[in-house]
């Protein structure tokens, strides 16, 4: 299957191109755009991406492989990120990765039969002073306790 | 106590209030000084680098030639993954028309038309806002080209973020500069520093975000003011952020040199439950960590840290009470730093993989006292011996954690018990016998 990007993320990445002397410095913008696009990075992507910027596809796979937030698998429609890190640890992340895990029955990286959610168990997400925390996309929910991560779950629909 | 770097002012992130409290005043005031003048200034207000090494920030900004074809660069680096710092996203909310103006007096200082912003990729909510006011101070003129109309001065300069994906060593310096030019975040070889040869080969200063949100108020009010707040030798106030086990964890902007037992107990609230304090590490994870019952007397700045045999870091301060595991604790961390390791240094790579190892055979019961020698042996080779500071980061929480608290780590472990024996043939040889936690030296 093959990737080409649209019309708009097209402009986008030329924007972002503009903001660095050399175009290879565009790639993270680059690969952001594609996996808002596609959900995730495949070699088609990769290639595509390596296309637009004019730079090998090397260059693009090193850079993929290397960032955690770039995906080489599919993810959920709700990416569930929670934080155990020692500040989190401390206030009972731990406690609330088992509650996700317990309740969406899947492991870490691991994505729920339907395709809604997906769990990761993340490093520190800089919310030390309002741990524990979990992010679920792109929002960020501070100084949970079981009840509201329960509640925050059953609200994704 | 005035805060320097979040005023107690409502709604300073819309640009209305904060043109109304004196905003951009400082840049104007800088573009009627020298760039040498204002270097000196910052030099003399005696302000530190508030990103972990706490270096002098006019002597750095100095680095920068003066003469050269090449363009020059600033890099701010908000990439903020330490765990226990999370000071720098209430800049980029509540205050971001401070950190651009300190943007462009840095830039004006050192030469630079051209600055990223890296921010790490996790803070979607504050890149966004950050965005927003930098999108709002280019169409106000305080941004690029319609500058030189602003200010009426030949100068302009750009601002961009940059926005990580999710990689620690991406704080480190180098790294951060591999990154923002699209490659893997590999710490490089110093020298060359950054100031000879950073972004594209280029002179490039590093500045955390905090740093440079100080610097309007310096140039606006004078360095003499800021020198006189806070530790003599470590002046002006930090953004420190508590978390843990204390009742009101938060970032509190307070002057250096506050007692860390006021900051514990009278900012933060003190401990839940009244229980005692086991364990404090004052800057972040990687820095060591200080006892509880050591912690009278000591103050958070740089030089009385390094006194109290710790350092400052990033501020980020984590308390741990008397019920804490700290072998699950330094498991953590350790996790953390294999995790993050780059991969670069045989030592880095190798080491915490193996640090790790260790600390989970202890916690699975199959820990012998000989295995915290070997941990600090392991630490021991890993610091100094790496490119970039990330293998001292690692090794510093494992070698300080089970020399400062053996006693606790001691709890974990089977005692080895050596039986020397007389035989001078096979002295160097160690035998186990059946008997489980016995090692017979034959």
């Amino acid at each position: 299957m093959s990737f080409k990007f649209t019309e708009e993320n097209l402009k986008r990445i030329e924007e972002e191109r503009k903001k660095y002397p050399e175009s290879l410095a565009a790639v993270m913008p680059a690969i952001y755009i594609a996996q808002e696009q596609n959900g995730y990075i495949t070699n088609e992507v990769m290639a595509e991406i390596a296309d637009v910027l004019g730079i090998d596809k090397v260059d693009v796979l090193g850079v993929v492989t290397f960032y955690t937030m770039f995906h080489t698998k599919p993810v959920g429609k709700y990416h569930i990120q929670v934080c155990t890190n020692v500040s989190c640890m401390l206030r009972g992340g731990y406690e609330i990765w088992e509650q996700v895990k317990n309740k969406l029955g899947v492991d870490n990286m691991g994505v729920t039969p339907d395709g809604k959610f997906s769990i990761e168990e993340v490093e520190c997400m800089g919310a030390c002073g309002y741990a524990p925390m979990i992010a679920v996309n792109e929002d960020y929910y501070e100084n949970l306790t079981k009840e509201k991560v329960e509640e925050i779950l059953n609200s994704l629909k | 106590m005035e805060r320097i770097v979040l005023p107690e002012i409502p709604n300073l992130n819309q640009i209305d209030v904060y043109l109304q409290n004196g905003g951009f005043e400082a840049a104007k005031k800088a573009f009627s000084q020298s760039p040498d003048d204002i270097i000196d200034q910052v030099k003399k207000s005696g302000l530190r680098g508030r990103g972990g090494a706490a270096f002098s920030t006019g002597l750095k900004w100095s680095f920068m030639p003066k003469t050269t074809d090449m363009p020059k660069y600033l890099c701010i680096n908000g990439d903020e993954s330490e765990p226990g710092s999370f000071k720098d996203r209430q800049i980029f909310e509540y205050n971001p028309f401070q950190l651009i103006e300190g943007v462009i007096i840095a830039c004006y200082a050192i030469g630079a038309n051209t600055a990223y912003l890296y921010i790490r990729g996790e803070y979607h909510k504050w890149i966004k806002l950050m965005q927003q006011a930098i999108d709002t101070a280019y169409e106000k003129g305080y941004l690029g080209e319609k500058m030189k109309n602003t200010f009426g001065v030949d100068f302009y300069c750009d601002l961009y973020i940059h926005k990580g994906a999710g990689a620690y060593i991406c704080g480190e310096e180098s790294s951060l500069m591999n990154s923002i030019e699209g490659k893997r975040g590999y710490p490089r070889v110093k020298p060359p520093f950054p100031a000879q040869k950073g972004l594209w080969g280029c002179p490039t200063t590093i500045n955390n975000v905090e740093t440079i949100t100080n610097v309007p108020p310096i140039i606006s009010k004078g360095w003499e003011w800021f020198s006189k707040i806070g530790a003599p030798k470590h002046p002006g106030t930090l953004l420190f952020g508590i978390s843990g086990h204390v009742n009101k964890p938060g970032v509190y902007e307070l002057p250096t040199g506050i007692l860390l037992t006021e900051l514990i107990y009278d900012v933060a609230g003190g401990v839940p439950g009244n229980k005692k304090i086991k364990c404090v590490i004052p800057g972040g994870s990687s820095m060591p960590p200080l006892r509880g019952d050591r912690l009278e007397g000591v103050r958070m700045d740089a030089e009385s840290l390094k006194e109290a045999g710790s350092a400052i870091g990033t501020g980020g301060v984590i308390v741990m009470d008397e019920d804490t595991n700290l072998l699950k604790v330094l498991l953590r961390i350790t996790h953390f730093y294999h995790h993050e390791s780059c991969g670069q240094c045989t030592p880095c790579r190798e080491g915490t993989g193996w640090m790790e190892k260790i600390l989970k055979r202890i916690d699975q019961g199959n820990g012998t006292s000989k295995d915290l020698d070997l941990l600090v042996s392991v630490a021991q080779n890993i610091e100094g011996n790496t490119i970039c500071a990330l293998g001292d980061a690692a090794a510093w929480p494992v070698k300080f954690m089970i020399q400062r608290f053996r006693d606790e780590f001691e709890k974990y472990v089977k005692p080895q018990v050596v039986i020397p024996v007389p035989n001078k043939v096979h002295s160097m040889r160690f035998t186990k016998i059946a008997l489980d936690d016995i090692v017979l030296k034959s």
